[in-house]
Parts: C-alpha cells; sequence; structure tokens
C-alpha cells in the first residue's frame, strides 16, 4: 500500500517517473494545489522497494508493504549511479 | 524506543510540527537532502536534544527551520563560524551544518577553509545548486562554465570551484560528493559523515529548477533530475577509466562531475587536541604547585 499525503504532494512526478517497475501513475483527484498526487496503478506491481518514498522531496509518500498479498515480482528497470551507458 | 519504519513515522519523530510543506518550489532538491539526514540520523540513534544545527542564509539554509532539535539561522556564510561556537562552548553537542553553495563556497569561504584546516568537529551538508537560488539567480562560485545566470546572461567563463578538492587538500576528514538523484549511497555516506570526529563535508548536487534549470534549458523536472545520473561518474569509475580506458571511454567521462567518497582519514580534531593540551598543562601547573610546597 501506498500512503500519499496528498496536500504535502506538489506534483513533482520524481516518484512516478523513477519508479523502478512503473508502479505508480498520477491520480485523477486534485490537491488544494491543484496537483494531482501519485496512485498506484489498478494492476499493482510494486515490490514495495521504497525507492519513491526516500526520494519525494516532500516526505509525502509511505511505503507500508500488504503482507498477506503474493505476488509475483516484476524486474526492476533501476540502473546503478554513475558509470558509462551501455 | 519505537523503530521507524516510513516516512510517516520519521515525519513524527523529526519534523517540526506545522512547518511543512517547505517553501521549495516543485523538482527542488534540498527536500531531499533533508530527508537523506532524517535517515541516516534514524539509523545512528541520535539523541536530538545533543543535536544542534546551524546555517546561513538561502533556501538551502531554511533546513533547520524544519527539524525539530534547535537550530542556528545566522547571517549570510557565517554558519560554520557559529557552528564552531557550538562545540567550543560544549562540545558534547552533535553540530550539523546546511549550508548553499552561495553560503559556503561564496561569502563563506574563508570560515570553510579555516574549519576544514583546523579540523572542528562538525559535520558540512552544502548543497550545491550550482546558482543562488534565493535571490533569483545570480552565478554561483560552483557553476559549470557556460552556465546562464542573471550576472552571467553570455554563460560563465570563470572557472568553477571545486569544493571537495578544496577540503581534501585542508585535510578534511570526511569529503563525499552525492546527486539527489538516488537514496541509498547518500544515506549511508552521511552517516559515515555523521559518526566521523572531526570535520566532514558532503557536497550535494540538487536541482534548482526555478532558477538554474529554467535558464540554462536542462528542460522538464523529470530531464533536470536526469541530467544529474548522465553527468556524474563514480570516482573509483572515473579513476578505473583513465588508467585503462580507451580514447574514446576517456573522452566521454572526462568531463562528467566526479561522486563518491573522496577521503575517509581519521586526523584528531581540533577539540580532541585542545582537551589534551588542558590535560597536559593542568598537570605541569599542578606540578609547579606541589614545588612551592
Ligand atoms: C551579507 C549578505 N549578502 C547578500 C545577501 C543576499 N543573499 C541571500 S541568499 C543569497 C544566496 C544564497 O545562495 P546559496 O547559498 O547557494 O543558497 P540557495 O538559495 O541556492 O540554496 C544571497 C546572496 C545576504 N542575505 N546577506
Ligand atoms: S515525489 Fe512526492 S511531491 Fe513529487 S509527485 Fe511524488 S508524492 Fe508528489
Ligand atoms: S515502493 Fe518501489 S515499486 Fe512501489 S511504488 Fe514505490 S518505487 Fe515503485
Ligand atoms: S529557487 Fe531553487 S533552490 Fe530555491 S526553493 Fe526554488 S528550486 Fe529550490
Ligand atoms: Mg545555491
Amino acid at each position: 500500500m501506498i500512503e500519499v499525503k496528498d496536500d504535502w504532494c506538489k506534483g513533482c512526478n520524481i516518484c512516478i517517473d523513477r519508479c523502478p517497475v512503473d508502479a505508480l501513475e498520477e491520480s485523477d483527484k486534485l490537491n488544494k494545489r491543484g496537483i494531482r498526487p501519485p496512485q498506484l496503478k489498478k494492476e499493482n506491481e510494486c515490490n514495495y522497494c521504497r525507492y519513491c518514498e526516500l526520494i519525494c522531496p516532500d516526505l509525502a509518500i509511505s511505503v507500508i508493504p500488504d503482507e498477506d498479498i503474493k505476488k509475483v515480482e516484476k524486474k526492476t528497470l533501476l540502473s546503478p549511479v554513475g558509470g558509462i551507458k551501455k | 524506543m519505537v523503530e521507524v519504519k516510513t516516512a510517516e513515522e520519521l515525519n513524527k519523530k523529526f519534523l517540526r510540527e506545522g512547518m511543512w510543506p517547505t517553501i521549495f518550489c516543485n523538482g527542488c532538491g534540498h527536500g531531499v537532502v533533508l530527508e537523506y539526514t532524517f535517515w541516516a540520523l534514524e539509523e545512528l540513534g541520535w539523541d536530538m536534544d545533543k543535536t544542534m544545527f546551524a546555517s546561513g542564509i538561502g533556501c538551502s539554509s531554511r533546513l533547520p527551520g524544519y527539524i525539530n532539535a534547535d537550530g542556528l539561522h545566522t547571517t549570510h556564510g557565517r554558519a560554520i563560524a557559529f557552528a564552531t561556537g557550538i562545540k567550543a562552548a560544549d562540545p558534547d553537542f552533535n553540530v550539523i551544518v546546511f549550508t548553499g553553495d552561495g553560503d559556503c563556497a561564496g561569502i563563506g569561504g574563508n570560515h570553510f577553509i579555516h574549519a576544514a584546516r583546523r579540523n572542528i568537529d562538525m559535520t558540512v551538508i552544502m548543497i550545491n545548486n550550482f546558482i543562488y537560488g534565493m535571490t533569483g539567480g545570480q552565478l554561483a562560485p560552483t557553476a559549470p562554465l557556460g552556465s546562464i545566470a542573471t550576472t552571467a546572461p553570455y554563460g560563465n567563463i570563470e572557472h568553477p570551484f571545486d569544493i571537495c578538492e578544496l577540503a581534501k587538500a585542508l585535510g578534511a576528514n570526511y569529503v563525499a560528493r552525492w546527486p539527489v538523484s538516488h537514496p541509498y549511497q547518500p544515506i549511508k555516506s552521511i552517516k559515515e559523515g555523521l559518526q566521523k570526529k572531526g570535520f566532514s563535508l558532503l557536497e550535494f548536487l540538487a536541482p534548482c529548477p526555478t532558477a538554474y534549470g529554467r535558464r540554462n534549458k536542462l528542460g522538464d523536472i523529470k530531464k533536470h533530475w536526469a541530467w544529474y545520473d548522465d553527468n556524474t561518474i563514480l570516482i573509483e569509475d572515473y579513476d578505473k577509466i583513465m588508467k585503462y580506458g580507451s580514447v574514446k571511454e576517456k573522452e566521454e567521462v572526462k568531463d562528467k562531475m566526479q561522486i563518491g567518497v573522496f577521503q575517509d582519514i581519521q586526523k584528531p580534531g581540533f577539540f580532541e587536541l585542545y582537551d589534551q593540551l588542558m590535560e597536559r598543562l593542568k598537570v605541569e601547573e599542578n606540578k609547579k604547585r606541589e614545588g612551592k610546597k
């Protein structure tokens, strides 16, 4: 489960862009700034890596693993920092 | 002590109530540095009543205001001088300085140099966004050649300051540089810097979409953040390529900004030496007194 403090979100979409398995999308509700905070896509592919939680500039996301739900883990798109692009 | 597992719990523990959300623009990197520092502090389990923050003036220098701990929001460029004062008054305090490239490398440059040289016990977290963000985008001394700023409308012709190289040369105990765009290495590195006795410098490369990105045509927030992935290289990789790489590989990496831990040594800090000096003087004084009896 992803908990977003809607009114803290400024809509940078860094969480959506950088999620290694592309599990997030903009929601259809507007917060008081007129921003669409992120939500998990309908088909939940989140692997609870907590990357979005760590990188949100406004500390707006909390990741809480649903322990009972078992699902296939998607391969990560994450590439290491630095180095040469292949 | 309750174990902190989520950002929600982290906020409750470290954020000063009522101060959030920040004044920072959408896509600004400053908030991320604060968050990484929180996770590092959480992992260390430091007593926040024994931890003090200091900062100068600038967007980056607003950070201590968001933390539920004592802090000094001081004058422009002087954070390190105040931090030295805190440490001198009570060496039991852990002192952390948040500062910007303008605040630390520009107006505060001399304070920085001498605190590093004296190896004063503190951790300086300098957020380098290549610009004076708060005042609307004047050229910072760290801005890469060619950067556009309000005071460099035709492109910067001044060679940028490499603050990590400087700190290294001055013999600071811990020196590291990281972009904010990946969380794991920075959190670990902040932890190492905080634990280190003596002077530690952590430089963060952070986007300022408003005053730097926009003028320098770095694109939207997503592209601006990706700039840091594409234009940095780990120091270990850089060294290997420069030693064994082909001409083409060397050409590719030669202008990238190196990131990583540049120095990790264990020189005695100023206050360690000061304590030893005091001990020595006490012994000598006592000897003199005994002689008089
Ligand atoms: C003595 C003095 N000179 C100039 C200023 C104006 N001033 C305020 S913030 C700032 C630049 C801050 O730049 P930086 O430290 O890089 O912080 P940023 O906003 O980029 O995070 C300047 C020049 C001031 N407040 N005091
Ligand atoms: S990273 Fe944070 S502020 Fe940015 S869109 Fe996601 S939740 Fe909102
Ligand atoms: S926890 Fe990881 S996988 Fe899940 S939404 Fe966040 S970044 Fe994506
Ligand atoms: S002006 Fe730049 S540094 Fe200041 S809050 Fe905005 S993006 Fe951040
Ligand atoms: Mg700056």
